[in-house]
């Protein structure tokens, strides 16, 4: 991909969205007087704030660029991630959870943990959470420079630098609330800039039913656009279906996928463990002004979030098929190569001979590192030969020739065919944002949970409130030099970011269960729910190291003792890897705590269990705000969406 | 707490929007429409509608 030249106008914007959430950061410093300003809001945000910070503390990079891509090589299945993992989760948290969370006035989800279980639990979680915060702004700022790096060619160091010291000063200044605040910006500027270009996208292949039609095509033989190996084939409506493929069986879906590990492994234990007990999120609710406010935000988050899927994984699907169509000059990004790669083919290409086209595409294949359609190759060497081509022709056919595909770039690609300048400016902005939103969400909750959880908790305790307000403040500066030594160690290592994610699952998959039975089970005892969350989190590595992925070979991905069971994708063993995990938890907290005494009284357990905490009475507020009936209504929203792409 | 968010929205996207007017109208022209131009205009009126947000809420709730 040619880096992009901005225009004034380009950086105008840039400046302006820059200047604002810095300024923000300014305005709010003043209010910032005690710990409580700094790392909770002291509780004082109204609903509508907290609810869009809710989700755009999510809007990381993995949300922008990850669900584009995941469009692409999934079509409208992706929207699982929404309509039967994230939408009944929140709806969860909001009608269920939050009342123990905001009514136990617990300052973080691992402080409710100590209220509710013990130390060992809250240690347990806490430690956890601070490490992959650490990492996963660490992992997102390591994508946001590199891509920075590749698509405007701005140096890797000060890109990385420039965005975590802009994260830096309006989190310093004005602690959670500057970060709250910022995300609300931030969410509007994530969809206003990126809505043109799914608009542009959409127009260019002819409406919804064209695009369909497109991807029906593609689906019978996908190995034409490089999406499968030859040989698969599917349904037409592979791409276009969210349900029928997913319940025709692994065999007949993109994702490889079956009914129970979608609905279980995804829609329940991922999906909850993410959205219920990850304190990134829940945070910005923790942060409202009363208890309905609180109960509300997950609500209000989940009406935007419901509507994503249209900007995030429709531009996947608008990719394929703009592929699919010849006249549009567009093809889903090839991996990105050096220009010594490419330097290499393209004297590989002048010096072969039309006339023997199997060493010519050997020859090129070669140069490149990569695999080659080898018909487009002929031809290439053939026009070449025939009249010569110039440097840049040659390389634009290498380009087309290339028979894989970087996910990763689709949506960088559609900005750079629809946004002239102006429009390209904003929807750069749009994704710098998501990626400071990223950072800003992890720092602000690691700082939290590091300063309550674990400095206050274990090595200063009983100082006055101003020394943890200046400990907030050192953890956020250390916070932000922490996760550029991540983003570092994400760039060094190719498989850095595969060890992350997998150690990030093996942790989470078994936690809602600790949940779970800790807010709806008053018998669930603090050593039960401890040597649980250890034997979920030990039968989570040994599942790994016994499965493995279709086309995986044994080491990172999995099967490093033995392969007792193939999935047939890495989502597949992903989503059943979360099942196993939560059952061994949950089975084990049961029974190890029908086995050990309860430490904890039912007066103590007031306001943490459901059974002994009095139901939240909503005579007095008006029925448009009232969480069951919210709830129920975005859930019948959600089900007709599931049906309406069935 | 203190700050409306209303205001810094607005008048960024108020500012932004009158820059993509502006330069629509004086490079700009995808699939046949002057984007620039449409898409200024939009986020002119939705900054235009968060500042009267905070002005109406400002006028309720002085600071």
């Amino acid at each position: 991909m040619e880096p992009i030249h901005l225009h004034k106008i380009d950086y105008t914007i840039l400046l302006a969205y820059v200047a604002f959430v810095i300024g923000i950061g300014w305005m709010l410093a003043r209010y910032m007087k005690t710990s409580a300003d700094f790392l909770t809001s002291a509780r004082s945000i109204p609903t509508w704030v907290t609810g869009l910070a809710f989700i755009s503390a999510n809007l990381g990079a993995l949300e922008l660029v990850g669900m584009a891509a995941s469009g692409a090589k999934y079509g409208i299945a992706t929207a699982h991630f929404y309509w039967v993992g994230a939408i009944p989760a929140m709806i969860f948290l909001a009608v269920f959870m939050m009342p123990f969370y905001y009514g136990s006035k617990a300052r973080s989800v691992p402080e409710y943990l100590k209220m509710r279980f013990d130390e060992r639990v809250r240690a347990l979680n806490s430690v956890a959470f601070a490490v992959m915060t650490i990492f996963a702004s660490g992992i997102s700022m390591n994508a946001l420079a590199k891509l920075l790096n590749q698509l405007l060619g701005w140096d890797y160091n000060i890109a990385l630098f420039v965005c975590s010291g802009v994260v830096l000063l309006y989190v310093l200044k004005g602690g959670l609330t500057s970060a709250i605040y910022t995300e609300v910006l931030q969410f509007f500027m994530i969809v206003l800039g990126f809505a043109p270009v799914v608009y542009l996208g959409m127009k260019d292949v002819g409406g919804w039913g064209a695009m369909n039609h497109q991807l029906q095509a593609v689906a019978v033989n996908p190995s034409v656009l490089n999406l499968k190996d030859a040989g698969i084939t599917y349904a037409p409506n592979a791409w276009t279906s969210a349900w029928t493929p997913v319940l025709a069986g692994p065999a007949h879906n993109p994702m490889g996928v079956d009914w129970f590990a979608m609905i279980f492994g995804l829609g329940f234990v991922l999906s909850f463990g993410y959205w219920c007990t990850n304190f990134l999120v829940v945070q910005r609710a923790m942060a409202a002004k009363n208890m309905t406010a609180a109960r509300n935000t997950p609500l209000v988050a989940a009406v935007p979030k419901m509507f994503f899927p249209f900007l995030v994984i429709v531009p996947g699907m608008i990719a394929v098929a703009l592929t699919a169509m010849p006249d549009k000059n567009y093809r889903i990004p090839p991996p990105i190569l050096s220009e010594a790669a490419y330097a290499k083919a393209v004297d590989a290409v002048k010096s072969a001979s039309p006339a023997d086209s199997v060493a010519a595409v050997k020859a090129v294949g070669d140069a490149l590192g990569k695999k080659v359609a080898p018909d487009k190759i002929a031809s290439l060497v053939a026009a070449n030969a025939a009249s010569k081509l110039s440097d840049t022709q040659i390389k634009q056919g290498l380009y087309n020739s290339i028979a894989e595909n970087y996910y990763d770039g689709v949506i960088l690609s559609l900005v750079k065919k629809y946004c002239p300048p102006g429009l390209m400016g904003l929807a750069l902005t749009a994704l710098l944002a998501s990626f400071m939103s990223g950072m800003a969400g992890n720092v602000t909750a690691f700082n939290t949970v590091f300063t309550y959880d674990l400095y206050q908790a274990y090595f200063a305790k009983g100082k006055s409130d101003h020394h943890y307000f200046l400990a907030g403040k050192a953890v956020t500066v250390a916070g932000i030099i922490l996760s550029i030594g991540a983003a570092y160690f994400a760039s060094m290592y190719d498989n850095a970011m595969d060890i992350i994610q997998l150690v990030f699952g093996f942790v989470n998959a078994p936690l809602f269960a600790t949940f779970l039975l800790g807010m709806f089970w008053k018998r669930t005892t603090g050593t039960g729910a401890f040597l649980g969350l250890f034997g979920g989190i030990g039968g989570s590595a040994i599942f790994h190291a016994l499965t493995i992925a279709g086309s995986n070979a044994p080491g990172v991905k999995g099967g490093y003792i033995k392969v007792v069971e193939t999935f047939p994708s890495e989502m597949a063993q992903n989503f059943w890897l979360a099942a196993f995990a939560f059952i061994v938890c949950f089975v084990l907290t049961v029974v190890i705590s029908l086995a050990t005494k309860s430490q904890k009284t039912d007066a103590e357990l007031k306001g943490l269990v459901y059974s002994l905490t009095p139901k939240i009475v909503d005579n007095n507020i008006p029925i448009y705000q009232k969480p069951a009936v919210v709830g129920m209504a975005l859930l019948i929203v959600c089900v007709i969406l599931n049906f309406i792409f069935w | 707490m203190g700050l409306d968010i209303r205001w810094p929205i607005g008048l960024m996207f108020t500012l932004i929007g009158l820059l993509l007017v502006a330069f629509g109208l004086t490079q700009s022209v995808v699939l046949g429409n002057n984007i620039n131009l449409i898409w200024g205009i939009v986020l002119l009126v939705f900054g235009a509608l968060m500042l009267l947000g905070a002005i109406k809420g400002s006028k309720k709730n002085p600071p």
